[in-house]
């Protein structure tokens, strides 16, 4: 999402390098012996990871940190959340000071492989689009041409943009500014036809505006963030247990397996429920977990679907469509490998 | 017969020069340059003031306790502040657990109480100081971060809002003073084994900004400490900001010292003092009350300075009002959450700003003209 810290990153990188990039070691293991995990967030972005008066954390990427606690200590309180910037979010967890981060951060090639990192997954599909006011009859982007649009300085969201007016032979007109909050404002007075950035963030934006409901975020994507949790190279028995709490509650959801009813799907007859939620087999203990974890986190978590609507969807105030966000089978991109 | 000459009794000033009038033809319309200064001054007033007093006053909200009751007025919504009060003083301190940060405050208003009554003595004051400076740190660490005689634990990173800002600025003035008197005499020392190193030490911090120490601090320092030794973020930042003050607060407190002058020095060794002696008796008293402002200035833009903290993820009373404005529950108060920030900082500045005034006053033996 903020990708202005490129050159931040590929210093910590060098130095990381230098300093001995190997993080190899038992995280599992030091999670336990501490007693809690120890993850990563942002320092308050609404629907991803917020924390309200009283310090408690809201969002789905805290719910995602509370998935991996249930996972690993069978409670999903037993976590600490570390509210990181930007620019420090990869720092700290190559430098151990915390186990995973779950902080909106777009899996790109570099951060896989320079950076020492590994996305294990994508927690939601976000993308750049666009934010107009409906009295502009817009229906979709390609009809933006010679448009005024309102954009944040110093992202690459300014070159996204450039980029797709460009390829589809369209002029503008940008308007930069610093902070969002500008940006919406001069939207509202009309001072620009269009506001871009990522789509959760325009959401974000539009319940700002004194009527939302004026305004309309058009269905096009013009970018690709993918936004997921990352550890660190070199501990693989980590990785997969970050990356299958998320795809457990993918499936979870695939199976309709929600925190309501997962004690009574317990019994069904259904073998991949079953060796889901650790009524057959051994699969759970393969991750060196209890057997039934992954209906631990179902049960204290809930399934993706569940979380969802309640951090970014209808039951929160951002309601954001699951558009690209939902399962496959509803047209989505949300998609989990097998339990077996 | 000779007569007394009595004079006449002197005329009354003309009313022109006395009373309001006078006043105002005297400091405002003086020349037809003031005269033009003070009906601008007046018309710029006029036009500002009534909207942002209806703004702030008149047609504020300021009951309630949910963001519905600010729909009827269009004026400032101050409920914003009342409910998140709590959150911009202690950050996320437990609510439970929020006495201890009143008893740390408590603890330091009565223990810095009688410094500022005249009729103690100043032995006793020196005593006192001392303590607060030696004792009162620790004794205010224990019962913030808790783990000992029974009390709950909170981590630093639960800290914020005005406690964080009071912290940092706190740590960063009560330890960069005597770091910066030390660096300013090495500097002047005459072993040049202590002075390069004192110059090169101030020198280096004082040609980094301080964003980039901070930054320094959390994201780079981590990288060069062995695999699994973390130590506190709080606790890094502010090793890095006083540090960095301590540099400014030597060449302040470098400026008083050359002012001091060289006679002094000379009439203390005729004295036998040795050079700590001369030191701490003869010519830091003096240079330190003549950089008073000095000081004072670095203080305060110290206490400023603590709001670039938001960079490394602490939650000081800027951050916080920051975050709390992105509250879905409470959008679009902004204004609001600034306008009070500054309150605070004005406060925390003027009385420091105040206090040195009135210390200057009294320290003063003559040397102004």
């Amino acid at each position: 999402m903020n990708r202005r810290n490129t050159l931040a990153f590929s210093l910590t990188a060098t130095l990381l390098l230098a300093a001995g990039t190997a993080q190899a070691g038992n995280t599992l293991n030091a999670v336990k012996e501490r007693g809690y995990v120890k993850c990563g967030v942002s320092d308050g972005l609404p629907g991803f990871s917020y924390a309200d008066a009283k310090g408690n954390y809201s969002g789905i990427d805290a719910d995602v940190c509370r998935a991996i606690a249930a996972a690993v200590f069978g409670d999903a309180t037993k976590l600490k959340f570390t509210p990181l910037t930007a620019k420090e979010r990869l720092t700290a967890l190559q430098s151990g000071e915390i186990d995973v981060l779950s902080r909106n951060t777009t899996w790109t090639s570099s951060r896989d492989s320079a950076q020492g990192l590994n996305f294990t997954g994508v927690t939601y599909y976000d993308g750049q689009g666009f934010l107009v006011n409906k009295k502009l009859g817009v229906k979709g982007a390609k009809e933006l041409d010679g448009a005024t649009v309102c954009v944040q300085a110093g992202t690459t969201t300014e070159l996204n943009l450039s980029d797709y007016f460009r390829a589809n032979k369209m002029k503008f007109t940008p308007i930069s500014y610093d902070k969002s909050d500008e940006s919406a404002k001069s939207l509202e007075a009309g001072r620009c036809d269009v506001l871009t950035s990522d789509q959760s963030q325009l959401y974000a934006q539009r319940i700002k505006l004194a009527k939302p409901d004026d305004y309309v975020v058009l269905p096009e994507v013009i970018s690709k963030e993918p936004l997921g949790p990352v550890v660190r190279h070199g501990d693989d028995e980590w990785f997969d247990i970050v990356r299958w709490t998320l795809f457990a509650m993918v499936n979870a959801e695939e199976m309709g397996i929600t925190s309501k009813n997962v004690d009574e799907m317990k019994k069904s007859t259904n073998p991949d429920i079953k060796r889901m939620l650790g009524v057959e087999g051994d699969k759970g203990k393969d991750f060196g977990l209890a057997n039934d974890w992954m209906a631990v986190v179902i049960k204290q978590v809930g399934n993706y679907g569940e979380v969802f609507e309640r951090t970014v969807g209808k039951g929160s105030d951002l309601k954001i469509a699951r558009g690209q966000n939902a399962l496959w089978t509803q047209g989505g991109l949300q998609y989990a490998p097998p339990v077996r | 017969m000779s007569a007394t000459h009595v004079p006449h009794p002197d005329l009354p000033p003309p009313s022109s020069t006395i009373g309001a009038l006078g006043w105002l033809r005297r400091n405002l319309f003086s020349s037809p340059l003031n005269v033009a200064l003070t009906v601008l001054a007046v018309y710029l007033l006029a036009i500002s003031l009534p909207p942002m007093l209806r703004w702030a006053l008149f047609d504020a909200t300021w009951s309630g306790d949910s963001r519905e009751a600010c729909t009827a007025n269009s004026g400032a919504c101050w409920i914003f502040i009342k409910v998140h009060f709590g959150q911009f003083m202690y950050g996320f301190y437990p609510e439970a657990q929020r006495w201890r940060v009143d008893a740390v405050v408590l603890l330091l208003i009565i223990g810095a109480a009688p410094l500022f009554i005249s009729s103690v003595s100043n032995p006793l004051k020196v005593r006192l100081g001392l303590g607060l400076l030696l004792l009162y740190p620790l004794l205010a660490f224990m019962l913030l971060h808790g783990g000992l005689f029974g009390l709950t634990p909170v981590d630093t990173r639960q800290w914020g809002g005005l406690l964080l800002t009071l912290v940092i600025a706190g740590v960063g003035m009560t330890a960069a003073l005597p770091l910066g008197v030390l660096l300013a005499l090495g500097r002047r020392s005459k072993m040049p084994a202590i002075q390069t190193l004192c110059v090169t030490f101030i020198e280096f911090w004082r040609g980094v900004p301080l964003i980039t120490v901070l930054f320094m601090s959390s994201v780079m320092l981590p990288l060069f400490l062995p695999t699994g030794m973390n130590f506190d973020k709080l606790l890094r930042a502010l090793i890095g900001v006083t540090l960095f003050q301590a540099a400014y607060m030597a060449e302040v407190v470098r400026g008083g010292l050359q002012a001091i002058p060289k006679g002094q020095v000379e009439a203390a060794a005729a004295l036998g003092l040795g050079y700590w002696k001369t030191m701490a008796l003869i010519v830091l008293p003096q240079a330190l009350k003549l950089v008073i402002p000095g000081i004072v200035n670095t203080f305060i833009a110290l206490f400023k300075d603590t709001s670039l903290v938001l960079i490394i993820g602490l939650f000081d009373l800027m951050n916080i009002v920051h975050s709390a404005t992105t509250n879905p529950a409470w959008l679009g108060f902004s204004t609001e959450g600034y306008v009070f920030a500054a309150a605070v900082y004005w406060l925390f500045c003027f009385s420091m700003s105040h206090y040195s005034q009135s210390l200057e006053k009294r320290l003063h033996t003559g040397h102004k003209r």
